[in-house]
């Protein structure tokens, strides 16, 4: 019978319409009121269409959600650096920015003119940004993140769009908020809360200090036992101050001998 | 019936290949650069070569035609040809070089007519033109634009520099705008015939001419009324387009007599934007392409650029897990995609929004899946070179950090296992009796838009449209790809080649595609904590070749040519990068299987073709 099918199908918009209502009636209209029943709503074994009233409830986005980047810094009440940048300014970000919508300055000490790892300036033109996420992804500091925050609408593009360090900056118990699990991950690869250069030098100096206490015990007791370990972190700090300063005296070099081979090319 | 077939359709490849070599001596060499395959054929005996290869080698689906400017390299511009066998089997790949000055290379139109939109694309963005094509003009550029943008030596607008990284963004990165400092500016430059004071547009003659206007009306006088033909334009906003897209449209009446479809609004050249960028930049690039599929996009282009890599020396393939996930994601994308196309048809077709919105509550969960796994609903850009962004999370759950943020949080795999073995069965049985035994939907699309078997192979169609003919021809199947070969599924095909087959066809694959999701789950549980992250970094060490890397996404097929050239720093970007781009291919079976039927039915033809803008575009 012709119309057969029409009605079959306008049968099944009845179930759908009626299911929507079925489980209005069985959490008596919890379902929209309270948290607990959201997971529910949203669930697939969930029956019946359900709409999420924006803005009056939003969904919290998962963990990986990547939207407009933002810079980690540490802590502002961070007991020995707060405030201070993870980023070290190293150029990787805005290589592998597909849009090329990062400008970095590198900073550089005011005294020798030589490169610090710590930008001077840092901008984001948001408008350009695609939001791929390579630039936290191939970070090796952890120091570029994928933001939460996606009401970044504003009225005018050219004085509000292009964020500069100021703006891009949080902290690193922000990252820890809206990350948690991919925020302890990390946290592992790199051995411990603080940034990987920390990591290095703590790791350093607690070898240093093992190494004295090794000399130490290896020593045979005599009567002036506290001053030799003493005498020996001190020696090691020399040797670290030394290496350092070597390492400083090659690169002068180097940077010199740079410097020298681009005026010959100029002349 | 027996159809003599000819001995030589049987032969493998190199065989085939031999045998071509040896019938044409002096016009069929073998390409020996470094990397590349496939032969390369004299243009002055190009359509008898490919006359040859069709008919009696059997190589009767030619799947792509692109062209490649060697500029700087060997000066030289190549046509380069994918013929298959719709039996299945690998590409035969045949080249036709021209130089850059004066390009012409014969058109092969008569041998596989779908070549029609990809010679119109390779005159437009190459310049080179092919003598035989009835229609050469430009296709994705406006008439009256001046130059051929793919050429290396074109510059685009707000040109900066040939390669990205650009130097200006470190170490000293000041801010600028590209508008404020750039010398190339918008870039529009005019022919220098043009005397701009008298300037008029002609471009729309162009798209005229030719349509049969204008007739004796004596010509067309049937029942006594005399009239001649009327030009409708429907688009480029017309909403049943579901974009910018434009068909001109000849009636009689009523009826169809000629529609010729004209794209190219949503154009931002894309490949010149690719050979632009390195190797690693277009994978978020490729979401951009059918944004309905990202991840069947990026698994393509992964794909080919993998394919150049395994020629090199240091580089591990992807593990088991990688490739289980890739299939994961790329038969997700398919439910996605046909949940979305099928919601739409039958919004063309009148049933207004409400099955289009069940299918969205379905379409809705897989996106929040895909969020939850790769930090994106639609922009993916999930897949890397030898793996993937990262593992699926064991828990698919967000923190509230906004006013009024809702928390949900389930356990992905429970998640995933409700949602292949419960739901979706439970709404591909409902969406099929709610829409397939409806009356008007049946008369509305039984007998319509028929694409016979014969011409969805010539013109190159694929994906359902081409299965929807009758042609059991599938990726997955034919040149298997990742850990399909393992996997049980079949592939449907319709029988009429009409919009209800190619409706069927879908609904058909998305319950294929629950099938080999259910076979994937125990895969994923068995690989659990195999390592997925790639060991290829942010600048892989391309080696020099070329790569044809093609899956099939569920508009069709969807081919990535890459060619890795050295320039002085080796190839740190692909010096052609193609998209064989399956909305833009089988809108060349448009203008046949409108022809003849009525106004209203364009717009559920089109449908039925399902075709992305972002795509046809590009």
């Amino acid at each position: 019978m012709y119309g057969q099918g029409i009605a079959k199908g306008l049968w099944i918009t009845f179930k759908h319409f009626v299911n929507t209502y079925v489980d209005d009636i069985r959490y008596a209209g919890r379902k929209y009121m309270d948290q607990a029943h959201f997971p529910v709503r949203q669930s697939p074994k969930a029956q019946g269409a359900f709409t999420v009233q924006y803005p009056d409830e939003k969904i919290a986005v998962p963990e990986r959600f990547r939207f407009v980047p933002f810079l980690v810094v540490e802590d502002y009440d961070h007991p020995e650096r707060p405030g201070h940048d993870w980023c070290t300014s190293c150029g990787i970000c805005p290589k592998v920015c597909p849009p090329q919508c990062i400008w970095i300055v590198r900073g550089q000490d005011p005294v020798t003119g030589r490169p610090v790892p710590e930008p001077e300036a840092f901008f984001i033109d948001i408008d350009l940004c695609m939001n791929c996420g390579y630039c936290a992804e191939f970070c090796p500091f952890d120091a570029i993140k994928m933001d939460h925050d996606y009401e970044l609408a504003s009225y005018d593009r050219t004085t509000n769009h292009i964020f500069d360090k100021d703006k891009l900056s949080k902290e690193m118990r922000y990252w820890k908020t809206i990350a948690p699990t991919r925020a302890v991950e990390e946290m592992e690869a790199r051995g411990g809360w603080d940034h990987k250069d920390v990591q290095k030098e703590k790791a350093k100096a607690a070898r240093a200090v093992a190494q004295a206490r090794k000399t130490e015990a290896e020593k045979p007791a005599d009567g002036d036992g506290n001053a030799a370990p003493a005498a020996q972190a001190a020696s090691a700090d020399a040797d670290a101050e030394k290496a350092k300063a070597e390492r400083l005296a090659k690169r002068e070099a180097a940077l010199a001998r740079k410097r020298a081979r681009e005026a010959g090319e100029q002349g | 019936m027996a159809i003599a077939v000819p001995q030589t359709t049987k032969l493998n490849l190199s065989e085939t290949l031999d045998w071509l070599k040896q019938r044409y001596p002096d016009a069929v060499k073998d390409d020996e650069r470094q990397g590349f395959s496939g032969v390369i054929v004299d243009k002055n005996r190009l359509r008898e070569v490919a006359q040859v290869i069709r008919d009696e080698l059997g190589f009767d689906y030619l799947s792509s035609a692109t062209a490649v400017d060697y500029f700087g390299i060997s000066n030289h511009m190549e046509m380069v040809y994918h013929a298959y066998r719709t039996s299945g089997g690998p590409a035969l790949v045949f080249k036709a070089q021209t130089d850059r000055e004066n390009a012409e290379i014969p058109s092969l139109i008569d041998v596989w007519p779908g070549v029609d939109f990809q010679e119109r694309e390779a005159y437009d963005l190459y310049g080179i033109r092919f003598p035989g094509h009835p229609n050469l003009k430009r296709i994705l550029m406006w008439d009256g634009f001046n130059g051929h943008p793919m050429r290396k030596d074109w510059k685009e607008a707000y040109y900066e520099e040939e390669h990205k990284p650009f130097d200006s963004r470190w170490p000293s990165g000041w801010v600028h705008r590209a508008e404020e400092r750039n010398i190339y500016g918008k870039n529009v430059r005019y022919p220098d015939d043009i005397d701009l004071s008298r300037l008029s547009d002609t471009s729309e003659a162009t798209l005229y001419a030719g349509l049969g206007l204008g007739v004796d009306v004596h010509e067309l006088d049937t029942d006594g009324i005399r009239t001649d033909r009327l030009v409708v334009n429907m688009g480029p906003h017309h909403p049943s387009t579901h974009g910018v897209f434009r068909m001109i449209v000849t009636l009689n009446g009523e009826t169809i007599e000629t529609l010729e479809p004209v794209m190219g609004y949503l154009h931002r050249n894309h490949e010149k934007i690719g050979e632009r960028n390195s190797f690693l930049h277009n994978i978020p690039f490729t979401d951009r392409l059918d944004y309905l599929s990202s991840m069947g996009n990026n698994f393509g282009y992964v794909l080919a650029v993998e394919k150049l890599l395994a020629q090199g020396a240091r580089y591990t393939p992807p593990t088991y897990r990688v490739e289980v996930i890739r299939v994961l994601m790329a038969e997700l994308t398919r439910i996605v995609n046909h949940l979305w196309s099928l919601g739409f048809l039958l919004n063309d077709l009148g049933a207004f929004f409400t099955p289009m919105l069940y299918a969205n509550n379905e379409r809705e969960k897989i996106l929040d899946f895909f969020e939850a796994v790769a930090g994106s609903r639609l922009m993916c850009n999930y897949m890397r070179f030898g793996g993937v962004f990262a593992d699926i999370p064991e828990r698919m759950y967000g923190v509230a950090h906004l006013i009024n943020d809702r928390v949900r949080d389930f356990d992905t795999m429970e998640y995933l296992t409700d949602m292949i073995t419960e739901r979706l069965p439970r709404f591909f049985d409902e969406f099929e009796r709610l829409l397939v035994g409806n009356e008007i939907l049946r008369d509305r699309t039984i007998g319509v838009g028929v694409l016979p078997y014969d011409l969805a192979i010539a013109l190159s169609t694929c994906g359902p449209l081409l299965r929807g003919s009758g042609v059991p021809y599938d990726v997955r199947r034919a040149e298997p790809y990742s850990i399909y070969p393992e996997l049980d599924f079949d592939i449907p095909v319709g029988k009429n080649g009409d919009i209800y087959d190619r409706f069927m066809v879908r609904i058909q694959e998305m319950r294929e595609s629950v099938r080999i999701l259910k076979q994937l789950l125990p895969r994923l549980e068995a690989t659990k904590g195999e390592d997925v992250v790639t060991k290829v970094g942010h600048t892989p060490r391309v080696p020099i070749g070329e790569a044809y890397g093609r899956v099939e996404n569920p508009k069709g097929e969807l081919g990535f040519y890459v060619v890795s050239e050295g320039d002085e720093k080796g190839p740190q970007n692909p010096w052609r990068y193609h998209v064989r781009a399956p909305s833009f291919i089988n809108l060349t079976a448009l203008g046949p299987m409108c022809v003849g039927h009525k106004v209203a039915d364009v717009v559920t033809i089109l449908g039925s073709i399902d075709i992305v803008l972002g795509e046809t575009d590009r």
